[in-house]
Order: structure tokens, then sequence, then C-alpha cells
């Protein structure tokens, strides 16, 4: 697929392209939504909106995959709808409608997970009072200055109710959608400038989603700066190995790297270090260690539907990229670059597993549990085979639902001020409410690996891709880490059926419709993908990455 | 290989009648658990009840089961039965299933009996704690857990349940929470466990790798297709797992402290049904054994190696529990070097299997009753003539020590002189240390458990003249028995009320007293149980060329048991037994009561290392380990001033490790790369 004549880059396939044109044509409408509409009724509308725009992308996502359509090269070559390209993005709309859910509930969180404080709430009633429609779009936050966006309606109409919690940003529903399609494209990108932009366009949002939360304010703030700072950082490498990579081939398409790596003339030097600052961009994203350093921060301080977001559609669009860029692009060379990979897969299970073990706030323990998976990940991803491909593919979807419905179940723990993180806050929940410690073990016991949880199926299927493929020493410490990784695990488990609650110990609220129905098809998925994975096995499995 | 080895596995036929339904088996402790799990406290009045019916109807169940596979010619003996098909996708395929066949019933038997009589004593024995009832939920979890183990026609379908027997064990092991030994013994046994998991899952990661399947029935037809380097492989890491799960040398060390679990507990999973579990998986795998001599040679040496260390640290405590499990090591090591020894050890292993399943739990049941007639206290040199305040129990752990020690004509007599004759055979060399060891160890056993009869139930009653423990017991000098009762008058004469127990007791052990007598004879005899077993594991192998001629190894062995049990009399009997644990002793009594360094060798080993290399990755990741979020100020305390707190971490050397990272990654894909 090296040279597309000019008259097919004319030729829009737009039945390819439709789910992400559904969402990015989603998103603008939804900044006019912003502007247009009374404050009142933005939150319903936008919900709605967001939550049909996703669904109507998921439903073109299934039409174009039974469709036998066949993949396809469009816009001149920059985007590839691939088989495996439609599973990344059937997946991602999967794990949006949950995300958007949770996102959306006040139940838990009176108003909202998102941003309110005193100041807000102030600033607030004077605009309210002055009776402004508010123009979203110039009003983008930067990041850090949050304080001073925080607009917010009331609940039933303008009138001052100092009781009832002011009404969260509806601005999110915008991010949300946009942060969708960035990391659509980011996973079907077909050249590395491409990838670049929906890096970008993924990113952006996401960094400001992070320092929005209601509660506990600075911690949200903080992390969304360092998630920024650290992110820019990873830009910088990533478009660095850009730059050395067209330096080498002469083109930014991956297939003609692949092209010219196969070529007499090579400049080795030129193309593995731009590989490796390519990848150090990707891992980034992804939460690889040792480039994980922001994921524990973030997944804290961020408002934990967010993390939600992020840890599930992030990491799948990620290893989308990374999988696509090993396979199309570095394939050919595989051989010479696979061993340094291996160290770093090995760096990122131990790291993620043992670093584990010492955290005692859950939301920190689960972001070091998906460095440690995005270890089991990269196995499947460096084993470049079609076994390795499926059930890379299948682990990001159980991964993606099963981490969805934690956050959100941890979202419900809370204390006088917000959420309990602090793994002490679950001691005896089982008796304070069975259902929610029920679900919140067997989804611990899936990420551990337990047979009949969606993690084991993934689990097996990556490992004996990995082993089929000669990577016995990866594999042994795979088995290793997820052994110990099962002990932090269980001991959350047990904290909560063998511990007596503490008196004065987090309540557990009882979620409202849409958080319940998040939770609920996350765990109901994982459970699925656990007894009867013969269908996204098969899916996953359906073909190969087009160059 | 392959086709020859093909002629020698039975056909397998699909399940019919009964079989059909195999699965109920499963699913009625199954659903006893799921209930007394999610019923919460409603079920707290009755839940116990039913727990213990569920399993009573398994074994019904198995009984019927049992009968009906007797009434097959022996070749349609080994049936399975597909239950679904979990994933088949282009090259992975792996079914769930259950394999029929006289070894899995024989487990089957054995689980769910002893698992009703023990159900049937936790009635008694649990009738005052207030979490009896999610004892029972565990003990059925357990109980589903183990028939999914040895049931399973796959590899796979048999590592689900090893994970689920492994859960309920760390659970019930750690079951009194409030006790810090209790969770520390339950982290160790999970994480040694862990330790054999992993060696179990490489095992079947690599058979599917090759073979593509994971059932008995292909792998076991197939398996002359690998290379014999990965056969001895596979046979190998199978063996870990064998080691982790049933506590053979050189992870054994998990199995004695284990006993800080419930007492029925030790009897059921930590003496009689899951630490078998290693003997099933290498019987259940023999073709795969077979196969690789190499392989066959490390089982026996671990076997021999485990029940001389077993043997050897018994004598040495003075806890009633941890004799009885290092007991258990010893005599699992047994049956490990047993099935080691291939076709002339797989029923005599199996056979002491089944025998010490009978003594052994009814051992532990002695001693649970012994400890409820005398407050929880384990240490027997608080004990002393207890026989005449407890007969019923005196005369049931009688028994069921004359046949632990091989005592003419009782139930260890037939099944360890099995091994013993086994051992023996091969090469001079083999066969001499091989026997050899079993034969010490045998007068050993006798030594340690006649020590434990003599200080438990004979001579003066040393509980009545004792005084009221002063200083908390320094675990240093001693690692058993910590003081667990912290209340006021403990340790004084007063607060010992020796007892017989009630009725939901002793009937049990009644019943397994009388297994502990007859089963070794009804087994062995008329080689019964190899016949039945021979569709699974072969037909029994006659002895060759044994360094010592078989028919005189039933009256060695006799005379090393009279032997050991006379100094044990000599040493114990006939002189007083100080209250106060001895500290002035010899090297090797040392040695033993620091189980043989084991725990030194672990910790030196592993943990430390372990807790270095965590260190030194929390350093690397630049952060405390949330040392601010300890105190509950914290925890609860203001937004603003926690936020602060917790992420100590700087963006500048979060981007410094980033950093680093990428110029290792540049300049280890460069020097890879160029040359």
């Amino acid at each position: 697929m090296g040279s597309q004549s000019f008259s097919d880059a004319l030729g829009v396939d737009y039945g390819a392209l439709a789910p992400l044109l559904i969402v990015l044509g989603g998103a603008c409408v939804s900044v006019l939504l912003e502007a247009v509409l009374p404050r009142v009724r933005r939150r319903s509308v936008q919900l709605v909106f967001s939550l049909a725009v996703v669904v109507v992308a998921l439903a073109a996502v299934i039409i174009r995959a039974t469709s036998g359509a066949g993949d396809v090269v469009v816009l001149a070559g920059s985007l590839s709808v691939d088989a495996p390209g439609l599973f990344l993005w059937g997946t991602l709309l999967a794990l949006a409608v949950p995300s958007v859910l949770m996102l959306a509930d006040r139940s838990v969180e009176p108003g909202g997970v998102f941003v309110a404080d005193p100041e807000a709430l102030a600033e607030a009633q004077e605009r309210v009072g002055a009776g402004s429609l508010r123009s979203t779009s110039s009003g983008l936050p930067s990041g850090t200055g949050t304080d001073t966006h925080g607009v917010v309606g009331r609940r039933g109409g303008a009138g001052p109710e100092p009781t009832t919690p002011p009404e969260m940003h509806t601005e999110i529903f915008p991010f949300v959608l946009f942060a969708l399609g960035g990391m659509l494209a980011f996973s079907a990108a077909n050249d590395l400038l491409t990838m670049f932009v929906a890096l970008e366009v993924l990113s952006l949002p996401l960094y400001l989603l992070c320092g929005l939360a209601r509660r506990r304010r600075l911690l949200s703030q903080e992390a969304a700066v360092k998630y920024f700072l650290l992110g820019a950082f990873a830009s910088a490498f990533f478009l660095y190995g850009v730059a050395l990579l067209y330096g080498y081939a002469g083109s930014v398409r991956l297939a003609d790297i692949a092209a010219s790596a196969a070529g007499p003339l090579r400049s080795d030097a030129l193309l593995f270090a731009g590989l490796a600052l390519l990848v150090v961009g990707l891992m980034f994203k992804a939460s690889v260690g040792p480039f994980h350093t922001w994921t524990p921060d973030v997944y804290q301080g961020a408002p934990t539907p967010v993390t939600a977001f992020m840890a599930a559609c992030t990491k799948v669009a990620a290893f989308g990229a990374i999988l696509r860029v090993f396979t199309v692009a570095f394939g050919t060379t595989a051989l010479e670059w696979r061993g340094v990979l291996w160290a770093v897969a090995i760096a990122s299970m131990v790291i993620g597993t043992v670093l584990g073990i010492t955290q005692t706030d859950l939301k920190r323990m689960v972001a070091y549990s998906s460095v440690a998976h995005a270890g089991f990940i990269l196995i499947g991803c460096l084993a470049i085979t079609p076994a390795g491909l499926s059930g890379t593919l299948f682990y990001l979807l159980a991964y993606g639902f099963t981490t969805i419905a934690i956050l959100g179940l941890v979202s419900l723990v809370r204390s006088g001020d917000g959420e309990a993180g602090h793994l002490s806050g679950y001691a005896g929940l089982a008796q304070r409410s069975p259902v929610v410690a029920a679900a919140l073990s067997f989804c611990l016991l899936a990420l551990a690996g337990v047979p009949l949880t969606s993690g084991f199926t993934a689990k097996f299927a990556v490992f004996s891709a990995g082993l089929a493929d000669g990577m016995a020493p990866l594999v042994i410490v795979g088995l290793v880490c997820s052994a110990i990784a099962a002990f932090f695990y269980l001991r959350v488990i047990v904290l909560m059926y063998f511990s007596d609650p503490a008196p004065d110990g987090p309540t557990v609220s009882l979620p409202g419709p849409m958080t319940t129905v998040a939770i609920t098809l996350g765990v109901a998925v994982t459970l699925l993908l656990g007894v009867l994975p013969t269908a996204a096995l098969e899916w996953a499995g359906a073909g190969t990455f087009l160059g | 290989m392959s086709s020859e080895l093909l002629s020698q596995l039975p056909p397998v036929a699909p399940a019919s009648g009964a079989g059909s339904a195999a699965w109920i088996l499963v699913a009625l402790p199954a659903l006893g658990a799921a209930v007394l799990f999610l019923g919460g406290r409603r079920t707290d009045r009755w839940g116990h009840l039913l727990g213990t019916a569920t399993v009573l109807l398994s074994f019904v169940y198995g009984v019927v089961l049992f009968f009906s596979a007797l009434a097959l010619p022996g070749e349609e003996r080994v049936r399975d039965l597909p239950l679904y098909e979990w994933f088949a996708s282009g090259s992975l395929s792996v079914e769930f299933g259950l394999r029929l066949d006289p070894l899995s019933l024989t487990f089957v038997l054995l689980i769910t009996g002893v698992g009703s009589l023990i159900h049937i004593y936790s009635v008694g024995y649990m009738a005052h704690d207030e979490n009896r009832r999610k004892f029972f939920a565990m003990l059925n979890l357990f109980v589903a857990s183990m028939l999914v183990l040895v049931l399973g026609n796959g590899f796979l379908t048999l590592y689900l349940g090893w994970e689920g027997v492994g859960l309920a064990s760390y659970l019930l092991i750690g079951f009194y929470v409030q006790r810090p030994l209790a969770a520390s013994a339950a982290k160790k046994a999970f994480l040694m466990n862990r330790v054999g998991d992993v060696g179990l899952a490489l095992a079947i990661f690599i058979l599917f790798a090759q073979l593509g399947t994971t059932q008995y029935t292909e792998v076991f037809a197939r398996i002359g297709e690998l290379s014999p380097g990965a056969v001895t492989a596979v046979a190998l890491l199978l063996l870990l797992g064998a080691c982790g799960k049933s506590g053979q040398f050189p992870l054994q060390a998990w199995l004695p402290d284990a006993m800080e679990g419930p007492t029925p507990v030790s009897a059921l999973i930590h003496a009689a049904t899951m630490v078998t579990a290693g003997v099933y998986l290498v019987a259940r795998s023999h073709p795969i054994y077979d196969l690789t001599p190499t392989g066959q040679l490390v089982v026996t040496i671990v076997g021999a190696v485990t029940l001389l260390i077993g043997a050897i640290v018994g004598c040495a405590y003075d806890d009633i529990k941890k004799v009885l499990a290092y007991s258990t090591v010893s005599q699992i090591g047994y049956m490990m070097l047993a099935v080691g020894l291939g076709p002339i050890g797989y029923a005599a292993g199996l056979a002491h299997l089944l025998t010490h399943g009978f003594f052994k739990a009814g051992l532990f049941l002695g001693a649970g009753s012994v400890m409820h007639g005398m407050a929880d206290e384990t240490d027997m040199r608080r004990f002393g003539g207890l026989w005449r305040h407890m007969p019923i129990t005196f005369a049931t752990f009688t028994l069921g020590y004359l046949a632990l020690i091989g005592f003419p004509f009782l139930s260890g007599f037939y099944s360890k002189d099995l091994i013993i004759e086994a051992a023996l055979g091969g090469s001079p060399v083999r066969g001499w240390l091989l026997g050899g060891a079993a034969l010490l160890a045998a007068g050993l056993t006798s030594f340690y458990m006649t020590r434990l009869m003599l200080m438990t139930f004979f001579g003066p009653e040393r509980w009545r003249s004792l005084t009221p423990r002063s200083a908390p017991w320094d675990p240093s000098l001693e690692s058993e028995a910590a003081p667990q009762h912290p209340e006021p008058g403990h340790g004084s004469p007063e607060h010992y009320h020796p007892h017989e127990s009630p009725p939901s007791m002793t009937v049990p052990m009644i019943v397994l007293a009388i297994g502990s007598v007859g089963a070794g004879a009804f087994l062995v005899i008329g080689e019964r149980l190899g016949g039945w077993l021979e569709p699974s594991i072969g037909p029994v192998r006659e002895v060759e060329e044994a360094v010592i001629p078989t028919g005189l190894v039933p009256g060695i062995a006799s005379v090393l048991m009279l032997l050991g049990a006379g100094i044990a009399y000599l040493t114990v009997g006939r002189r007083p037994v100080p209250v106060e644990r001895p500290q002035r002793v010899s090297l090797p009594v040392r040695a033993a009561r620091a189980d043989l360094y084991a725990n030194t060798i672990n910790e030196k080993a592993i943990a430390r290392p372990g807790i270095w290399l965590s260190r030194a990755l929390v350093y690397v990741d630049n952060r405390g380990v949330d040392g601010a979020v300890n105190g509950t100020a914290a925890l609860l305390g203001g937004a603003s001033g926690r936020a602060r707190r917790t992420q100590t971490g700087f963006v500048r050397s979060y981007a410094l490790t980033m950093l680093g990272g990428s110029l290792v990654l540049v300049a280890a894909l460069l020097a890879v790369a160029l040359p």
C-alpha cells in the first residue's frame, strides 16, 4: 500500500470514516449546544446528545464491521480503516458509553463530580443574576485556572438556594467527545503526523478534565498540571522521533518506513533512534513503566469518572497505536529491536507489581496495577503474530470494562468530604454493602486473572501468544508478576470481608441509575468475556493491519 | 514413543447415566457457599446446617457414581463429560469438562466423605464462634473447588480448582483475623503457593503452546510429540506446582504455619485433601512423568528429602498441631516418593494418601478435641494425663496414632510398607538411598508420635500445677504457639477443665478411627485399590531387584517402629517433662526447632532481596510510599492539606525518570541495532 493514486485520495470513503466523523461532528455540535441552550437544560440535552453520538458511532462501526466492506486506507493514506482498527473503534466507543454515564452522574456526588467550590458558587450567583449566557468556546480553561471558570447552573431554576449544590460544568461533554474523536483517529492513524495530531486532540481535553474535580480541588489541579507538563514532554519525544524517521524514510507513512527498512540504503542510527523516541511518546500515553510516573498522581487526583475514562479508553487508543506502529512500520525489523522492548515490558511489569504492593490508596493501587497490566499487554504487542494481535485486542477490551467497573465502585465509597480512597476505608465493606463488596471483589479477581473472569482469558491469550513467539522469559516474568500482584488485589477482598468496619468509617452511596448501569455493564462484560469469550476473540482475530 | 504410549492409555468414553449429571457434585457445595456468602446474617441460624447438608448430598451422589462405575467393565470406566466449550477462536480452543474415572472418583469419595465428617465436627467445634456462617461458606467453597480440581478433564479445569482451593485455604488460615500470627501465616501460605502456581501455569502454557490443547485425553495421547527436554521441563514445572500445594521441599515452610487456622481446617485442608493435590497432579500426569526419568527422579528426591525433613523437625516441636503438621509434610513426602517411582509406586502412593486421609484427619480432630477441652492450649508440655478425662478422644487418637506409625495390621502398616518396598527397588544406590530414607523416617515417625502421645495423654497432669505465664512468650525462642489468649488467669490451673467433647465432635472421630484401622487392609490386600485404579494409572508393576527382599520389609519396618517408640518412652515417658521449654539443647535439636532453618533461608534468600527490590524501586520512583496517609486525621482531613502531603512527587523528578528511561532506551536500541 506504499503508493496510492491521487484520484483515490480525492474520493473520500465516508462509509469507512463515518464513526470518526460522527464523533468529531458531534463534538462540534455539542460546543454549539453549549452556546445556544439555556443553562438549566444544558446538562440533560448534552447528556442525551453525547450518548446518542457515541451509540450511533458504535452502530456505524458494527455496521461497517459486519458489512464485509473490506479494509481501506482513506484520506490520502492518513487513516487506515481495517479489521483491528474497527475492533479498536468498537472497543473505544463501547467503553465510552459507561464513561459518559459516570461523568454525567450526580447521584453519588450531589451536583456532579465536576467543579464547584464556594468562590465559583458566589461568582455563579453574580453571573446568573446578570442573566448572561456565556460562550464556552472562548472560555476554555487553561488547565490550572479552573477556579475562575466555575460557572455553574442551579438545579431547578435560577433562584439562589444555598442548600442545593450547584450544577457542574456541562463543557465536559464536548471535551469527552473531542478526546474520544482523537482516540479514534489515534488508533487508526496510518502516518505519523496524523498520529501526532490525534495525540494532541485526545490529550488536551483530558488535561482539562483532570483538573475539574469538585472535591479536593488542589489535588485535581496538581494532577492536571503534572499530566499536562509531562504530556508535553512526551509529545516532544514523539515529535522528535517522527522527525528522525522522516529523515530516514523520506515519508511519515508507516508502510513507507517499513519499505525503506527493507531497502538497501539503511542508516540504522536514524531508524532506531527514531523508533526509540517514538516509542517513548506512545508508552507515556499507555503508562508503560518507566514512563508511567504521571499515572498514580493523575489517577488519584482526577475526578474518578475521568480516571475511568482515561484508564480504559486512553489505554486502548495508545496500545492500538503501538500495535499499528510495531506491526506496520517496524514489523520487518522486529528481530533487531524487540529485545530492548522486552526489557521495557519487564520493567513495567515489575514496577507496577512491586509498587502496587506498597500502595494504601485504592486509586493509586489501580494506577500501579494499570502499569503492570501495560507490561502484560506489551507482551502481546511484541509478539508480532496474528495470535498476539488478537490477544492484545481482547485484553484491551476486557481490561477496559473491568477498570471502569472498579473505578465506578470506588466512587461509591465515600467519607465525609468525598471518596474514601484509603484502603482502611474498605474494612468491613461487605457488612455495609454486600453488593458493592461482591462486585468489587469480582472485578479485583478479574484483574488478578482468576479463571472464569475476563482477566484470565485475556492473560491466557496474550501469554500463550507470547510463548508461541519465543518469548518465554517475558511470559515467566509475567506469570510471576501476576502471582505477586494477586496478593494486593486479594488484600482488598480480605479487608472488605474479614475486617470489622470502623465506627466512623466511610459510607456507601446508593448510586443513581447512570452509575448503576455503568458498573453493571462493566461487571457483566467482565463475566461474559470470562465465561463465553469466543465471539469477542473471533472478532479480535478477524484480520490484520492494513499498511 | 507416542504410539506405544497411546496403546497404554485407556479409551475415553462419553459419560452417560448417573455420570452425565456429575456436575451436581460440584454444584451442591458451590451453591451452599453462594447462599451463605450472599445471604448475609439472615443465614446465621441455619447456615451451618445447609453447608453440611450440601457436602453430605455430594457424598451420597459420589457413592452412587462410584457404584455405577463399579458396574461398568474396566475399559469403560474412564468417562468424559464435556460441560461447555469455553472458547474456540482460531488457534485457541479450550473446553471445560469433567473426567469421571477411578482416580477422580476415589478423590471425590475422600473429599466429600472426610469433608462431611469434618463439617459435622465443625458444627460442634465452631458452635460459639460468631463467624460460624462465614466459616462454613468457606469450607463449602473449598469442597467445591477441590472437586473441580480432581474432576476436571483438562489442566485448565484443574487450574480453576487449584486457584479456588488456594483462595479458600488462604482465607481459612487467616480465619482468626484478630491474631497477627494467623494473618502472617495466611500471607506466607499464599506467597509460597503462588510460587508453585506459577510453575503449574507455566507448564500449562507450554503444553498449550506446543500441543494447542490442555485436555488430558489429547495431551496424554500426543505428549510424545514434544522434545524430551520439553517433556522434562513440563514435568518439573508441574512438580513445582505440586510442591507448593503439598508443602514439599523446598516450599514446605508454609504448612506448619497454616495450623493457625481453625483445627477442622487443619484436618480437612491441610492434612486430608488439599495438600494431597500435588500427589494427585503427579499421578494424573503419569503419562508425562513416564516419559521422563529425570522428572521422576526429581520427584522421588523431593519426596525423600521432604519426608526426612518433616520427620526430623516433628521430633522437636512441642505444639501438638505443629507436630501433626510436620508429620503431614513427612507423610506426603512418602506419597510423593511413591508416585515418583512410576508404575510400581502409583497405587502405593494413592493407597497411602487414602489411609493417611483417614488417620491424619482423625488425629487432627483429636487434637482439636484436646484443645477444645483445654481452653485452646496447644503446648504439649502443659498437657499430661489427659486419657482419663477424655476417653473417647484418647481411644480414637490412639488408633490414629497406631495407624500412622505403621503398627502391624492397621492402615498405615499396609500402605507405608508398599511405599518402602517400592522405594527399595531399582539400582542399588537408589534403592538404598530412597528406601533407607523411607525406613529411617518410619522410625522417626514412631518416635515423635510416641512422644506426642506420652506428653499429651500420659504422665502426671502437669496442667494442674502450672504457674500463670508471666512474660509474653518470646517468639524468637520458639516460633510456635505464642499466647493467643491474653485474658487474665490464662495458664493457671483453674483455667483448664479437661472434658470430653460433644457427640457432634466425637462421632466423626470414631468414624475416622474405624477407617484408620481397617482402610489399609481393605485397600491393599488383594490389590483392591490397584485393580480399581488400573484404568486411570495403568497396571501395578511388581518391584524388581529390591536391595532388601520384599518379604523382610514389614519386619524391618516394625522393628524400627518399636525402636522409635522405645526411645521415645525412655527419653520422654520415664522422665518428668519440664513445663517450660529447655533452652540449653544440643545442636541437632536446635536445628530441628528452627525448622532446619527453612524459614531463615527463605528470609535471607527471598524475602530480603524482595524487600530490597521494592525499596529500590520506590526510591527510583521518587516517592515516599504514601507516608502521609497513615493517620486518620490525614485520611479524613480537609482537601488541600491532605492533597499537598499525598502528592509529594515533583514533576521535575518524574520528568527526570522519563528522560533517564528514554536515554537508556535510545542507547540500548542503538547498541543492539548497530554492530
